[in-house]
């Protein structure tokens, strides 16, 4: 009769079936919370720009202050500098603002701004309340310049270096962090 | 669900214990086996099976509970989305949707696990693994929704460090559980034989997909997490992925539906079983040809779907027409009727739930039509027979928001049917625009409008959408809820005596 039931996992020759076989639940859970660790420390919306290494695209701009006076990425050529977006519609920007003010006033390296989709009063109104950290500002009230330079949400801030290439993208509000440990060891590597 | 975890280590120290005092052929057993003796002649056991019975039987009304609120949980969800987010879709096939979907299928492969534990005494490891799964998910849900670790518009709250805590809790009762589940689960039995064709087999087949199923729409929600992890790289799993997979695994789910509930346990025949269904098939396929001309075109997906629609309601009817039709010794139909256990009611309303809910995605999905289109006043669009003119374009003052505000008259064969006001709203301390849409609905379909962006002329760019049938969706959902409810409010369930209950072998008359 043993041979014909099934009603227990022993085996007919009587040995208990053993523990291994119920083991892979177990081993396969292990394996997904370490991925879900190794994850824990990435960020999802970070996307890498494709631009990084690449020539930073060209522009052709007004300056914020001076709608008669041009502005050119040749102009830049020959030296580092940062260019970094904002707008007066956006709240991000205003928490970055004071860090941006306080590290332009080191003067490491030029900032420029690119005013994205804003109106000229609103930028410059904006810019006489909170500072100007900017050597200049493109006036990009189309958002053209930023299309070109992937820009899909604003504060963001890339380092161009003196070829005119861009070496480094930063997402999201600039934080004295993100400055001491990336942007300028970046910088100083970049001019040395 | 917990509790089902507590209740797989219990169950095995009563049947060492309390249960072999009165099964001394067990106990018997036991000692042979351990010592290598060859086994003594063997007796089904009925202690243990009881015992399962009794478990199962236990878990039944919570898992179902637990079930019913995760199905409101996601139909008041995709409800929210569908009037909320201004898209107007249902399901996104977004992180967020996921984590609470895949304890969903798992519960509901759970649910039907539990059913051949309890009449049958089979699939018990399984059944078991299937509770600590399904608690797991919902665990797994709640890292991914609050640690960042995936991009989702329904991500709130999120932060690093309370994931660590999430993660933490997560290895040390998941990992604890399924230890407990690989250091027990060799002593459980594998209950009562059944033949290829049976009920316990078409539970089996309900069971694989509903897992494969999980896992599938696991492996797409954490895809993206692997890849980042390993460094190779960013991408998204969306719709493509999702729908083709799990269309291509509900297919043969929703067919099993209509043969499994009038499989015989243990041992049917096939020819029997193809005569109880003989008019179900060609009637589904029927109807499905005819709804699919009725409402546009014949397509495979679409009128493969429909039919599987009514491929469940007509297998529902012929298994009530079975029990309810009349035979010499028994009463009148109503007589008859009140006697069908609530449990089985109860399934039957889920699977007609389950039923309509596919009737209302098949016909969404393949009529729905949707147009962009600029607006202002006076100017008018049509769509699947109904016209839409813009006869005001306002703004409005709310209490925290201002709006512009389009009023928009829908009329069909020149009779006006409604008056839809969508909204843009730009509430003043978030200062992000809202979308809120303005929808006419009725069981039939939906007119769904809403504001897109205004142009320099101060024209609007408005979507119109039709979409047929889609609050069957929904109500499918509440059906099957309402199923879930007569099923977990069976009387059987109740009538556990406290005396009975703590005498296994006194509840082992099986309802």
């Amino acid at each position: 009769m043993s041979s014909t039931n099934s009603s227990e996992a022993l085996p007919a020759g009587g040995k208990p079936a053993s523990m291994g076989r119920f083991l892979w639940p177990l081993g396969l859970f292990m394996v997904l919370a370490g991925f879900l660790a190794v994850g824990l420390k990435l960020d999802p919306k970070e996307v890498p720009s494709p631009l990084i290494g690449k020539p930073a695209p060209g522009f052709t701009a007004t300056a914020l202050a001076q709608p008669d006076r041009t502005l050119r990425k040749e102009d830049l050529q020959g030296k580092v500098w940062l260019l970094n977006v904002w707008a007066s519609w956006c709240g991000a920007c205003r928490d970055e603002h004071p860090v941006l003010v306080e590290f332009s006033r080191k003067g490491v390296v030029p900032v420029y701004g690119l005013n994205y989709k804003d109106q000229r009063n609103d930028g410059l109104g904006w810019l006489a309340k909170f500072g100007n950290p900017y050597t200049d500002s493109l006036f990009d009230p189309e958002g053209r310049i930023g299309i070109d330079y992937g820009v899909y949400g604003v504060p963001e801030t890339f380092v161009v270096d003196k070829q005119g290439v861009i070496r480094y993208k930063h997402i999201g509000p600039i934080t004295p962090q993100v400055l001491r440990d990336k942007i300028e060891p970046l910088v100083r590597q970049l001019n040395g | 669900m917990t509790v089902l975890d507590f209740r797989s280590g219990g169950y095995a120290d009563a049947r060492d214990g309390q249960l072999s005092d009165d099964a001394p052929g067990h106990a018997t057993h036991w000692h042979g086996a351990r010592h290598g003796e060859p086994a003594p002649e063997w007796h089904p056991d009925w202690h243990d099976d009881d015992w399962d019975a009794t478990w199962a039987r236990w878990t039944r009304p919570w898992t179902t509970a637990a079930w019913i609120f995760l199905t409101f949980g996601i139909g008041l969800g995709s409800w929210w989305a569908y009037n909320e987010l201004g898209w107007g879709g249902w399901w996104f096939w977004d992180p967020v949707e996921n984590a609470s979907f895949m304890p969903w299928l798992c519960g509901t492969a759970l649910i039907h696990s539990l059913a051949v534990t309890e009449k049958r005494g089979s699939f018990k490891v399984w059944t078991v693994l299937l509770a600590i799964m399904a608690f797991s998910l919902s665990l797994l849900g709640t890292f991914l929704v609050r640690s960042g670790v995936l991009s989702s518009v329904h991500a709130f709250a999120t932060d690093p460090r309370r994931g660590l805590f999430i993660l933490a809790f997560l290895v040390l009762v998941i990992g604890a559980s399924l230890m407990l589940f690989a250091w027990r689960a060799p002593r459980v039995g594998l209950g009562q034989r059944f033949g290829i064709l049976s009920r316990e087999s078409m539970l089996l087949i309900n069971n694989m997909l509903l897992a494969v199923a999980t896992g599938a729409v696991l492996l797409g929600t954490l895809y993206p997490l692997f890849l980042d992890a390993m460094g190779l790289g960013k991408i998204s799993v969306g719709p493509p992925y999702f729908d083709t997979v799990f269309g291509l695994l509900m297919a043969p789910l929703l067919l099993m539906m209509g043969i499994g509930p009038l499989t015989r346990w243990k041992q049917d025949e096939p020819g029997t079983l193809a005569r109880r269904l003989r008019w179900a098939l060609p009637g589904a396929v029927v109807a499905a040809v005819i709804t699919s001309l009725w409402a546009g075109h014949v397509s495979l997906a679409t009128t493969g779907g429909l039919a599987l629609a009514y491929w469940i309601v007509a297998s529902v009817l012929v298994d009530l027409a079975e029990r309810l039709r009349p035979t010499e010794r028994s009463g009148s139909i109503a007589g008859r009727a009140a006697l069908l256990p609530r449990a089985m009611v109860g399934m039957f309303v889920a699977h007609l739930g389950v039923a309509a809910f596919a009737f209302g995605v098949a016909m969404v999905k393949t009529y729905e039509t949707e147009r962009d289109v600029k607006m202002g006043r006076g100017d008018t669009t049509e769509i699947a027979g109904y016209s839409f003119k813009m006869v005001g374009l306002r703004e409005v003052q709310g209490a925290n928001y201002v709006a512009a505000q389009g009023q928009i008259e829908v009329s069909r064969d020149g009779r006006v049917i409604a008056t839809l006001s969508p909204e843009k709203r730009i509430y003043r301390v978030q200062s992000n625009p809202m979308t809120e849409a303005a929808v006419d609905s009725n069981p039939l379909r939906d007119l769904y409008v809403s504001m897109g962006e205004q142009l320099p002329s101060g024209e609007w760019i408005v979507r119109v959408q039709y979409k047929p049938f889609i609050v069957w969706i929904w109500g499918g959902c509440l059906v099957m809820m309402l199923g879930g409810l007569l099923a977990a409010s069976d009387r059987r369930y109740r009538a556990a005596k406290p005396q009975a209950a703590r005498l296994p072998s006194a509840v082992g008359v099986k309802a």
